[in-house]
C-alpha cells in the first residue's frame, strides 16, 4: 500500500478541544487530557492526541459513533476548523502555517470533499453545482461546463444535467455531490459519511461506486463513517475512535483478529472473520511431503469466496502467493473451525 | 395559593379586579400624579432633540468649502456637504432614470450648463414613445416569466399610458427603480455585516426594531431638515424604511444556511468573497426574496407618502385627488400603483428564479433575440412617432405620448358611482357611522381616557410579569412609561383605542376566514395568493374605497386599518393550521375525533403560537394605518405628527411622537413574542 516514502497526508498529536480557554487547559494539562476534568472546565474535547499517517492511493477509514470526534478530525485536517494542537502535514507541507491564500489554493487544486447530507447548492443545477470549484478557479463558463458534463458521464448522471438537486433522489445527489468533490482532479479525497444518510440498498449501490471509482482514480482517501461493516468493506486500514482518542489503527483483518482495546472488540465480536480474513492469515505450514488437492487458491483471497471449495476437498488445497510458488495449506479442519469455531481457537498467522 | 401561582388566568382575573379597584379609586380632579403625569423636565426632551440635530446640522465640524462658481471660499459643516452631495448623487439617478423614460435636459446640465441647453437645443435625452416602453415591458415579462408575466406586465404598461397616467406613472417607476435596488444593496449589506460580526448585530438589533416599529410620517420629518424637499428628499426616506425588514430577511436567510453547505464552498476553494456570493446569498434566497418583495412593497407604499415631502409621480397624484375628494381618478391613480407593485414584484421572483441553459449552443441572434427585437420596436415606434407629428403636426400624438387630458377615463363612472352611492346609501350609511360612532366608538374612547396613568402602568407591569416575569415588566413598562413622561398621554389614548378596536375586529374577521379557508387545500392556496396581492397594495390606497364609501370620518379610517391588518390576520392562521404536522392529524383521526374536536384539539392549540404572531403584525400594521389615517382627519398621535411635518422645529417633536408609536408597538411584540417562544416551548415545536 505504502508506495512512496512522504506520507501524503501526516498528522502528529493533533488535538482539538472545543471552549473557551482551550490552549490554557491543553498546556496544564501537558498532552495528558481526561474527559472528565474538561467538562469540569466546561470544554468538550474533539480530537485526542491523534497521530498518524495516509499513504498515496491509500483509503484510511475513519470509524467511530457518534460523539467520538471523527468528522472533528476530518474537519481538522481539511481545516474547516482550527486544531488546537499539533502538527499536520500535507505531503510535507505544513498544513497549520498556511495563510488564507495558501489554503485556498490546496483546496482549488488538492482537495476534494464530499459531506452527509450532500451540501448542494440549492439554486443551481447538477452541472452548475459540479462546476463550482471549476469557476471558482476562474475557470471559463464553457470549460468548466465541458469538465462538469465529463464529471458528470463519470457518476453515471447523464441525461440529468439540468436537474436540479431537490429533483434527484438522495443516492443521485450524493453522485452529484461525489463529481463536485472529483471535479478539481484532487489528489486527497475527504468523505464524511457520504453514504449514512441513504437507505441501505442505495448505500450499498453507492459502495461499489465508490470502490470503482477509486480503481480508476486511486485517489488518498480519508472516508468517516459510523458503520463498521462499511469500514470493513472498503477500507485499506481503519481508524477506530473514541472520546476523540484514536483506539486503534490498522487493516481490517488485524483490527478483527487483535483488537487493540476492549471497546474495538466490541466491535469485531459480531464480525463474520470469513469475510474479512485472507487466506494467508489462517493457512498451515507447507509440509512439502503432503499431497495436495487439484485446486489451488490465492494467499489474498477472502476466506468466504473460497470456502466451499477447499471444504469439498478430499485433500489439502495449497495457498499460493503472487508467483504461484506454494506459501501455505488450507484443509476443511482449519475452514470448519473459522466458521463455525471459537475465536480465540484460531490458527492464526500474523 | 399554590393554585393560583400555576394558572395565569388567575393571576389576569386579579390583575384586573385590581385595575379596576385604582381606576375607580383615582379621581382625575385630586389623583394628581396618580391621574396624570404632571409637566417634568421630560417635556423638554423634544425640543433637546431638536437642538441636538440642529448642533449636527449647523455647527458641528464645520470645514472650509471652496465654490468655483463664485470664487469664493465659505465655512460649512461636514454634515450640510454630506447630505449636499448624498441628494446630489440620488437625485441625478433619479433623474437619469425619468429622462429616459420622459426626456428632459436635467441629465445634461449635470454635466455642461444651463447657458449650454439654451444655446444648444438638440441636447436633451428625447422621450421613449410609450409603445416602446410597453413593448420592453411585455419582452422583458415573456424572456423571465413567459407569456403570463409578459401579458401582466404588457397590459399594465398600456393601461397607464391609454388611462393618461404616463407621466405621474414614470415619474414613480423612476423612483422605485432607484430606491429598490438601494434599499435592497444595503440591506444586503447590513446584512451581511451583521451575519459576520455578532457586535454590529447586536447593535443593529434594537435599531431595526425601533426602525421598523416608526410610523411612515415620522421618517419624513428628519429628512427634511436634513435634506431639504424634493424627489431626493422622498427617495431617502423611502430608503430608510424599507432597508430594516431587508437587512432582517438577509441575517435571517444566512443563518439559516447548513453548516454543511457552507464546509461545501470552503472545501471547494472559495474565498470569502465567493463564498458570501456564490455560496451563502444565493443559499439563503428564499429569504432575501421575500425581502425584496417587502422593500418592493414598502418603496410603493413610500411612494405616496413621500409625496408630502415633494415625491412627484402618481403618489402626488393620488393626494391631490384625495384632498379635493376626486374619488375616480384617486382610484384610477390607485390602480396604477397596485400595478406597478404587482409587476415589479413578480419581474423580482421571476428574475430570481431565471435558469439559464448551458447546453444551448445558440448563434448571436438567438441568444440575444430579446434585446434585438426591443432595438427592433424602439426603432420602428420612434419613426412611426416620427412620421405622424410629421404629418399631422398640430394633432396630439398618440403614438409618442398620451397627455393626461387625452387619455381614457372612467372617473365620471366613478364620479356617477359615488355620487349614487351617497344619494342613495346616504342614510343607511349615516345611521350605520352613528350607531358605530355613539354607541361603540365614543364609549370606549371616553374609558380609555378614563384610565388613570397610575392604574395603566400597573396593568401594563402586571401583565409583563405574568407573561415573562421580572424582565418582560421591566421591558414593557419602561416602554410605556416613556409615553406618560411625555406630554401627549391623552393621544397615545386615543391612538391605543382606535389600535383595540381595529385589531380586535381583524382578528375576528381574520382568524374566522382563515380557520374557513383552512378546511380545503383549495381554499387554502386562493386565500394566501388573495393576502400576496393584498399585501403588495400600498397602505394608502386602502383610503380610496373607504372614503369613497363611508366619506370622511373617524369610522372610515378604522375600516380602513381593518381591511389592511386582516390579511396578516389571515395568513398567519392558514399557514399555523396548515403547518401542523400530519402525523399529529392522523393520530387525531385514530383517536376517533370528528372535525370540529380535531380543530379545537389538536389543530388551533399547536397553531396558537404561530397565530399569535400573525396578530402582532396585526398590530404593527393597525398602528401603522391608523397614523396615516391622519390624513383623513384623526385626533390621535398621528394628527400630531402630520403638524409637526409643517412645524418650523417640528422635528425634535416628530422624532419623540415616531418613538412613542413605535414603543406601543414594541410593549405588544415583546409580550407577544415571549408568550409564543414559551408556549412554543411548551409544545415542542421551537
Amino acid at each position: 500500500m505504502s508506495t512512496s516514502t512522504q506520507p501524503v497526508i501526516k498528522c502528529e498529536s493533533v488535538y482539538k478541544i472545543f471552549g473557551d480557554n482551550a490552549v490554557k487547559i491543553l498546556e496544564q494539562s501537558g498532552g495528558k487530557v481526561e474527559t472528565a476534568s474538561l467538562l469540569e472546565a466546561g470544554c468538550v474535547i474533539g480530537v485526542n492526541n491523534a497521530s498518524f499517517e495516509v499513504h498515496k492511493g491509500e483509503i484510511v477509514v475513519v470509524m467511530g459513533l457518534s460523539g467520538s470526534g471523527k468528522s472533528t478530525l476530518l474537519r481538522c485536517i481539511s481545516r474547516l476548523i482550527d486544531t488546537t494542537a499539533g502538527d499536520i502535514f500535507i505531503d510535507g507541507e505544513d498544513l497549520l502555517a498556511m495563510n488564507d491564500k495558501e489554503l485556498i489554493n490546496i483546496r482549488r487544486n488538492k482537495m476534494g470533499m464530499v459531506f452527509q447530507n450532500f451540501a448542494l447548492l440549492p439554486h443551481k443545477t447538477v452541472l452548475e453545482n459540479i462546476a463550482l470549484p471549476l469557476q471558482v478557479k476562474g475557470m471559463s463558463t464553457s470549460d468548466s461546463m465541458d469538465r462538469a458534463i465529463d464529471m458528470v458521464n463519470l457518476v453515471e448522471l447523464t441525461g440529468r444535467e439540468n436537474y436540479f438537486p431537490r429533483q434527484l433522489s438522495g443516492g443521485q445527489q450524493q453522485r452529484v455531490g461525489i463529481a463536485r468533490s472529483l471535479a478539481v482532479e484532487p489528489d486527497i479525497w475527504f468523505l464524511d459519511e457520504p453514504f449514512s444518510a441513504l437507505d441501505p440498498l442505495i448505500r450499498r449501490e453507492m459502495q461499489d461506486e465508490f470502490l470503482r471509482l477509486q480503481s480508476v482514480l486511486n485517489k488518498t482517501i480519508l472516508f468517516v463513517t459510523h458503520d463498521f461493516d462499511e469500514a470493513l468493506r472498503l477500507a485499506d486500514r481503519i481508524a477506530i475512535m473514541k472520546d476523540g482518542v484514536i483506539e486503534q489503527i490498522d487493516t481490517p483483518a488485524n483490527i478483527v483478529l487483535n483488537p487493540a482495546t476492549e471497546y474495538v472488540a466490541k466491535f469485531t465480536r459480531e464480525v463474520p472473520r470469513e469475510r474479512v480474513l485472507s487466506c494467508q492469515t489462517i493457512m498451515a505450514k507447507y509440509d512439502a511431503s503432503a499431497e495436495l488437492s487439484a485446486i489451488t487458491v490465492s494467499e489474498d483471497a477472502i476466506i468466504e469466496t473460497v470456502a466451499e471449495p477447499v471444504l469439498t476437498e478430499q485433500k489439502p488445497v495449497a495457498v499460493t502467493d503472487a508467483e504461484g510458488k506454494i506459501v501455505g495449506v488450507l484443509n476443511s479442519n482449519i475452514m470448519i473451525d473459522v466458521l463455525f469455531g471459537d475465536t480465540n481457537s484460531l490458527p492464526v498467522n500474523t | 395559593m399554590q393554585y393560583f401561582t400555576e394558572h395565569k388566568w388567575i393571576q389576569f382575573v386579579a390583575l384586573l379586579a385590581v385595575f379596576y379597584a385604582l381606576v375607580m379609586a383615582i379621581d382625575p380632579a385630586t389623583g394628581g400624579n396618580l391621574w396624570r403625569l404632571q409637566e417634568t423636565r421630560f417635556w423638554l426632551l423634544p425640543d433637546v432633540v431638536n437642538d441636538g440635530l440642529k448642533f449636527l446640522i449647523n455647527d458641528f465640524w464645520v470645514v472650509e468649502v471652496y465654490d468655483a462658481e463664485l470664487d469664493l471660499t465659505e465655512e460649512s459643516t461636514m454634515m450640510k456637504e454630506f447630505t449636499r452631495g448624498l441628494s446630489g448623487v440620488v437625485l441625478f439617478s433619479i433623474n437619469l432614470i425619468r429622462e429616459l423614460l420622459l426626456g428632459g435636459v436635467k441629465t445634461v446640465v449635470a454635466f455642461t450648463s444651463w447657458d449650454f441647453i439654451s444655446a444648444n437645443e438638440w441636447a436633451r435625452i428625447p422621450a421613449l414613445p410609450w409603445p416602446a416602453v410597453a413593448a420592453g415591458a411585455f419582452l422583458t415579462g415573456h424572456y423571465l416569466g413567459g407569456r403570463n408575466l409578459s401579458i401582466l406586465a404588457g397590459a399594465s404598461t398600456i393601461y397607464i399610458a391609454v388611462f393618461g397616467q404616463w407621466t405621474p406613472a414614470m415619474q414613480t417607476l423612476s423612483f422605485v427603480l432607484v430606491t429598490v435596488p438601494l434599499s435592497f444593496v444595503l440591506g444586503l449589506v447590513f446584512g451581511t455585516i451583521a451575519f459576520k460580526s455578532k457586535t454590529f448585530e447586536a447593535i443593529l438589533a434594537p435599531l431595526l426594531n425601533v426602525a421598523q416599529s416608526m410610523p411612515h410620517f415620522s421618517y419624513l420629518i428628519p429628512v427634511v431638515v436634513f435634506f431639504g424637499i424634493g424627489d431626493h428628499a422622498g427617495a431617502i426616506s423611502t430608503v430608510i424604511f424599507a432597508t430594516p425588514p431587508m437587512i432582517r430577511l438577509t441575517i435571517l436567510g444566512l443563518k439559516k444556511v447548513s453548516p454543511e453547505v457552507l464546509e461545501a464552498g470552503m472545501m471547494s476553494g472559495c474565498n470569502s468573497r465567493q463564498l458570501m456570493f456564490r455560496v451563502l446569498i444565493p443559499s439563503a434566497r428564499h429569504d432575501i426574496l421575500i425581502g425584496v418583495n417587502q422593500v418592493i412593497m414598502q418603496c410603493l407604499a413610500m411612494a405616496v407618502i413621500a409625496s408630502f415631502i415633494g415625491a412627484r409621480g402618481l403618489g402626488y397624484e393620488l393626494l391631490v385627488s384625495l384632498n379635493s375628494l376626486n374619488i375616480g381618478q384617486a382610484l384610477e391613480l390607485g390602480v396604477s400603483i397596485v400595478l406597478i407593485a404587482v409587476v415589479l414584484d413578480r419581474l423580482s421572483l421571476a428574475w430570481a428564479n431565471k435558469q439559464i441553459d448551458y447546453l444551448a449552443d445558440r448563434p448571436f441572434h438567438v441568444r440575444h433575440r430579446y434585446s434585438l427585437a426591443f432595438l427592433g420596436i424602439l426603432i420602428v415606434t420612434s419613426v412611426i412617432a416620427y412620421l405622424a407629428s410629421m404629418v399631422f403636426p398640430d394633432k396630439a400624438n398618440y403614438l409618442y405620448f398620451i397627455h393626461e387630458s387625452q387619455g381614457l377615463s372612467t372617473e365620471r363612472f366613478w364620479d356617477f358611482i359615488v355620487d349614487w352611492l351617497i344619494t342613495n346609501t346616504y342614510n343607511s350609511v349615516q345611521s350605520f357611522n352613528f350607531f358605530m360612532t355613539t354607541s361603540i366608538l365614543m364609549p370606549m374612547k371616553e374609558a380609555y381616557l378614563s384610565m388613570p396613568v397610575a392604574a395603566t402602568l400597573f396593568l401594563v407591569a402586571g401583565t409583563g410579569y405574568i407573561v415573562g416575569g421580572l424582565r418582560s415588566a421591566i421591558i414593557v413598562t419602561a416602554f410605556i412609561g416613556f409615553i406618560a413622561l411625555t406630554p401627549w398621554w391623552d393621544r397615545a389614548l386615543i391612538t391605543a383605542y382606535m389600535a383595540t378596536f381595529a385589531v380586535i375586529s381583524s382578528v375576528i374577521i381574520g382568524c374566522s376566514v382563515g380557520i374557513l379557508c383552512s378546511r380545503s387545500p383549495r381554499a387554502t392556496k386562493v386565500i394566501l395568493l388573495v393576502c400576496d396581492t393584498f399585501q403588495t397594495f400600498p397602505s394608502f390606497v386602502y383610503l380610496i374605497p373607504v372614503i369613497m364609501l363611508f366619506g370622511v370620518s373617524d369610522l372610515s379610517v378604522l375600516i380602513a386599518v381593518i381591511v389592511y391588518a386582516t390579511i396578516p390576520a389571515t395568513r398567519y392562521t392558514v399557514e399555523g393550521l396548515s403547518n401542523v404536522p400530519q402525523t399529529l392529524q392522523e393520530a387525531g383521526s385514530m383517536s376517533g375525533v370528528n372535525r370540529l374536536q380535531r380543530l379545537l384539539k389538536i389543530e388551533l392549540p399547536l397553531a396558537f403560537p404561530h397565530i399569535m404572531l400573525g396578530i402582532n403584525q396585526t398590530v404593527i400594521f393597525s398602528l401603522f394605518m391608523i397614523i396615516i389615517g391622519a390624513f383623513i382627519g384623526t385626533d390621535d398621535l398621528g394628527q400630531l405628527i402630520m403638524q409637526s411635518l409643517s412645524q418650523a422645529n417640528g422635528m425634535g417633536q416628530g422624532i419623540v411622537l415616531g418613538l412613542c408609536v413605535a414603543f406601543i408597538g414594541l410593549a405588544v411584540d415583546h409580550l407577544i413574542h415571549t408568550w409564543a417562544e414559551q408556549r412554543k416551548k411548551v409544545l415542542g415545536i421551537a
